[in-house]
């Protein structure tokens, strides 16, 4: 068994496991950490499928991005989460009986796939993975590449969107009734006699 | 034994069952829902993955580019909303979202 196929266990046996571990860990903090676990395993996989590039990418994006925000929303919410895991064992026969459906089909498709394709754990590249991908991303996908940007940009506007809150009580500026204040409204002259002081 | 497709395709299998299964068995915890789409689109990307390396096709891999743009906006939204949510009802048991009736 060479290094490759050892590798290619070890990486698979973990990001399954944590997978597993992802669904049923009683507290959603270890989920979201058992995901990150499964992201940089998959990251693992793919490097060796000679796709450096996107296990980068799915390193930064999701390790970095994505699961942080989980973690945040997780230790913001304060929920019982025992609560949330009481119909864990009355949901598990629908759930086990549709995902050995599932995995007996995806099974059966995937040994129908058996020997097809050359063996290419070491791919014939030209230049880096990345320069290949750019080649290919720049030019025959460049609108969907644009179009994927704007699905990022309304996400964004949307996140911010549903997020924002305007709380009663709290002083904040209001630019509008600044710049539209006047000298009249602003400022008073009194005509002060001396030895008086206003009253 | 040589590592082939139908390796990668396995551990695709694998963790897209895991993550049916988990939307299943996590019918009252939305985030962990979330968490279960995520782990599908992941074994979407490693079958896409596997698929461009093994056929000698670069495209596949950049689909997989925009999976995984697709799956970062949802994450996004999708916890925006569990926080507006959150805030409006100071609870996220799912089974009460049926303000609507559909």
């Amino acid at each position: 068994m060479g290094l490759t196929a050892i590798a290619f266990y070890a990486l698979a046996a973990v990001a399954v496991g944590a997978a597993l571990a992802v669904i049923s860990a009683r507290n959603p903090v270890h989920s979201v950490l058992f995901l990150i676990l499964t992201f940089f395993s998959t990251a693992g996989l793919f490097v060796l499928l000679g796709a450096e590039f996107l296990a980068m990418l799915l390193v930064v994006v999701y390790v970095g991005a994505v699961a942080v925000l989980f973690l945040f929303v997780v230790m913001m919410l304060d929920v019982n989460f025992a609560e949330l895991k009481q119909g864990f064992l009355s949901y598990m026969p629908l759930g086990a009986l549709i995902g050995l459906a599932l995995l007996a089909e995806l099974v059966l498709v995937t040994s129908a796939t058996h020997g097809q394709g050359h063996s290419a754990l070491a791919p014939p590249v030209e230049g880096t993975n990345a320069l290949a991908i750019g080649r290919v991303l720049y030019t025959d996908y460049l609108v969907l590449f644009q179009l994927s940007g704007l699905v990022l940009f309304v996400a964004m506007i949307g996140a911010v969107v549903l997020t924002l809150r305007k709380r009663t009580g709290v002083k904040r500026q209001s630019v509008s009734r600044q710049v539209g204040r006047t000298r009249k409204q602003a400022v008073e002259l009194k005509d002060v006699k001396s030895g008086q002081g206003l009253s | 034994m040589e590592i082939g497709l139908s390796h990668f395709l396995a551990v695709g299998a694998a963790l897209f069952t895991i993550g049916v299964f988990g939307i299943f068995v996590n019918r009252k915890n939305v985030i962990v829902l979330l968490m279960c789409i995520e782990l599908v689109l992941l074994s979407v990307n490693v079958n896409l993955v596997a698929f461009s390396a093994f056929l000698g096709n670069i495209q596949g891999q950049v689909f997989a580019m925009f999976v995984l743009t697709v799956a970062a906006a949802e994450a996004a939204v999708g916890l925006a909303i569990l926080v507006t949510y959150f805030r409006n009802r100071g609870d996220i048991a799912v089974e009460d979202l049926n303000l609507m009736k559909g």
